[in-house]
């Protein structure tokens, strides 16, 4: 009946808190993308069309925000070290870096949200639609969907990598810097998808 | 170690308190609150149903329009406000520290938030009612067209669109996910992290257990929908075209995402439940639970194939048959595991020396309910019948065959059981036998003859047959009446509950001896004293065995409660 085991220590093995939390919502966060670009791919498939419409994306941009989200999670990955040998100095640095590449992607982003909307491309495309281009409408209502949700997601990535610089030159949570790390890798992840599917697959 | 318990002002320790047991207190409270409202509004489009067109009691004259707003309203806040703050997060806060044995949540603050924004969601959801348009009417479900493009609620404007009753639907449930994925997170992370020294996976109590699987099917299922709530959010406010298929769209993948989330949604409804079952049945058979590693095993098969079975609710929008074959096959599969589950309780029944105290009423007449609601549903899982019988009363008779049970007959268990706990006072439980009794009689009444409503071809929608009085001949309306007047009886009997609640609050706080563990369980949560203070324990509990020693044949006592160490 009863087991008498020894005393098993869980202390073995033991993910942190943060990261485990982190973890979990970053797996909430893909199922959210997923049934996005699920949703996207099934219209697409059913529009071979719509290959007319990524022609007006910019993939010049699109390629310079890829390797300025790549840059950036380079500086996280050196802000985590620094923070791994509790050296402040250099952790704010490259995570200001970080920030910094955030930055540049949402400055190109509106270059290019500007230059679409310019050509009447929008949530809804009143031009298209004036002209019963209906289906092509759609293409820019999942664009903007997708790359606005994952914006926010920079902004928010951001914001959170500021409030923690803060708290780190106050002396705490040194180790944040890894989650905010693990986060930013996922919005990094994210935009590797988007990417293809929203510039190049023409 | 030593754990000291702090003063702290009102507003800290009862408002916005990082405390899992006050946060699990909020949950539950603003859940009777829902299902108040949820109540209420049954009861006015019943009354209507049974006298169409006349003037009901404490509501005056239902519209045909208000009427579908209601069955509407009725459907989310019983499963999105009642049935989740009450079994998941009520239950999960409250049990889960306590039973593997620590102090609270692994992220207090985000506890306390995910409570808060729960609070807000509920408020623009009841906030609906009183906007131009009133509330959204267009089904539970919320399917596009009706959901999209401001169909019920038509307006050019961006602000007034946002206002309308349809988009404030849509952003309280989002607002709601929000809060609810900030409490799974938390639970999953609790589990993992702060057990108890010695509190190996296979000792930790199934009801702990269970909450972690729906909290995981919960997470892993709403993504795709929070991203299509945003997309009919859009539809409504901006005017794309996402789910409008003369713009390309289709409304067809709000079903589809609307389903993959909203079918394991009952099973997240149905696993905590379930888990407040293999809790009580072992304590009042005083046997082990039967089958312990099966059952979770089974719960973990459940999850799997729950998300495997959504399309059987689309069997009429037009799926192909060879999909909805492979939907119907796989909605009979999930009937195993849950068959599995129930059997192993039936099992721990079996010879046991069963005392029939208040909980364990609760819990046996869960599984009588349910059973007739688990096999209705094995007949509309496949798809031959389903055609026939779909948006039929035939199936709301099901489902509530199934969830009401599930939240009330599971939240009731657990109140009985635990309230001693919590409080350091004891319920009556001659208030709590009578309380049994009517709620049972009178659910039955109100539902059973309506299977055969259903099946007579009477639809849910429709709110008075003036027109079709083909379908509604004699004894159909009889039925309704019979129905009508039992649902009435049943939202009274609860009365009997909450003057009961109150009453026993209201008393002085009994002897330790008797609230620390009436019901002689092993369960760690009894360890603490009742009610636990800030923290929990005095000292934190070890682990010696699992949770479901009862009866044991060389041991003095007839139970050994896992923190006890030697035999």
């Amino acid at each position: 009946m009863s087991t008498k085991q020894p005393h098993l220590s869980l202390e073995v093995n033991k993910v942190p808190e943060g990261r485990l939390g982190v973890w979990i919502l970053i797996a909430g966060e893909l199922v959210i993308f997923g049934g996005l670009i699920a949703s996207y791919l099934l219209s697409r498939l059913r529009y071979p069309q719509w290959s007319e419409m990524t022609v007006h994306t910019s993939t010049l941009i699109g390629a310079i925000n890829t390797v300025v989200l790549l840059c950036s999670s380079y500086t996280i990955v050196r802000a985590h070290e620094a923070a791994q040998k509790l050296d402040v100095a250099k952790v704010t640095r490259w995570m200001s870096l970080t920030v910094l590449g955030g930055l540049i992607f949402l400055i190109d982003k509106s270059i290019e949200y500007t230059r679409e909307i310019s050509e009447g491309f929008t949530f809804t495309s009143p031009q298209l639609q004036h002209s019963g281009n209906y289906v092509d409408s759609l293409f820019w209502s999942y664009y903007y969907i997708m790359t606005g949700l994952h914006s926010l997601h920079v902004l928010v990535g951001m914001i959170v990598m500021i409030i923690i610089m803060v708290q780190i030159k106050k002396g705490k949570n040194l180790h944040r810097v890894e989650l905010a790390g693990m986060y930013w890798h996922m919005v990094d992840l994210i935009w590797i998808f988007l990417f293809p599917l929203l510039y190049i697959a023409k | 170690m030593e754990l000291t318990s702090h003063q702290q002002s009102f507003w800290s320790k009862y408002i916005f308190s990082t405390d899992h047991k006050v946060i699990g207190m909020q949950y539950s409270i603003m859940g009777i609150i829902m299902a108040g409202v949820g109540g209420f509004l049954a009861y006015i489009f019943r009354y209507n149903l049974a006298y169409p067109g006349a003037s009901i009691p404490l509501f005056g004259h239902l519209s045909p329009l208000q009427y579908n707003a209601f069955v509407t309203c009725h459907g989310m806040i019983m499963v999105f406000w009642v049935g989740m703050p009450v079994l998941l997060s009520g239950l999960g806060n409250l049990l889960i520290p306590l039973m593997i044995g620590t102090d609270d949540m692994a992220f207090p603050t985000v506890n306390m938030l995910s409570f808060w924004i729960f609070f807000v969601s509920a408020l623009v959801l009841l906030a609906s009612f009183f906007v131009p348009g009133g509330a959204f009417g267009g089904g539970w479900t919320m399917y596009p067209p009706f959901s999209a493009g401001g169909y019920l609620n038509r307006s050019p404007h961006f602000f007034t669109a946002l206002f309308s009753g349809t988009s404030l639907m849509i952003l309280a449930v989002a607002l709601e996910f929000v809060a609810m994925l900030m409490g799974g997170i938390n639970f999953v992370v609790t589990t993992i992290n702060k057990r108890a020294k010695g509190m190996t996976a296979f000792r930790i109590p199934i009801l702990v257990w269970f909450l972690n699987i729906a909290s995981l099917i919960f997470m892993f299922s709403v993504g795709p929908l929070v991203a299509g709530a945003f997309m009919l959010l859009l539809d409504n406010v901006v005017g794309t075209g996402f789910y409008d298929p003369a713009r390309g769209g289709d409304p067809i993948l709000w079903e589809h995402l609307f389903w993959f989330f909203g079918h394991p949604e009952v099973y997240v409804l149905l696993l905590p439940a379930l888990g407040v079952l293999a809790e009580i049945i072992p304590v009042f058979s005083r046997k082990p639970l039967f089958a312990y590693k099966p059952i979770i095993y089974l719960a973990l098969v459940s999850a799997v194939l729950s998300v495997l079975v959504w399309a059987h609710h689309q069997f009429v929008s037009g799926i192909d048959p060879r999909m909805a074959t492979f939907f119907s096959i796989g909605t009979i599969l999930i009937s195993i595991p849950f068959a599995g589950i129930f059997l192993s309780f039936m099992a721990t029944l079996w010879g046991g020396s069963i005392s029939l105290k208040v909980p364990m009423m609760w819990a046996i007449g869960f599984i009588a309910l349910f059973l007739i609601g688990g096999l209705t549903g094995l007949y509309l899982g496949s798809n031959t019948f389903d055609i026939y019988a779909h948006d039929t009363y035939f199936v709301v008779t099901h489902f509530h065959y199934t969830l009401f049970p599930d939240v009330f007959f599971g939240f009731f268990a657990a109140v009985y059981f635990w309230f001693p706990k919590f409080t350091g006072k004891t319920l009556n439980s001659a208030l709590g036998k009578l309380h049994f009794w009517c709620t049972f009689f009178f659910f039955n009444g109100t539902w059973f003859l309506l299977f055969f409503n259903g099946l007579h071809g009477q639809h849910r929608r429709i709110n008075d047959y003036a027109d079709f009085s083909l379908v509604m001949q004699e004894p159909y309306m009889t039925f309704e009446k019979i129905s009508t007047v039992c649902a009435i009886l049943l939202i009274l009997s609860q009365f009997i509950f909450l003057y009961n609640l109150f009453t026993s609050l209201a008393k002085a706080k009994k002897p330790t001896a008797e609230v620390k563990n009436p019901w002689n369980s092993s369960t760690l949560e009894w360890v603490a004293s009742s009610p636990p203070p800030h923290g929990n324990f005095e000292k934190y509990p070890e682990v010696y065995r699992g949770a479901y020693e009862y009866s044991l044949p060389d041991s003095k006592e007839d139970f050994l409660p896992q923190s006890e160490s030697g035999l």
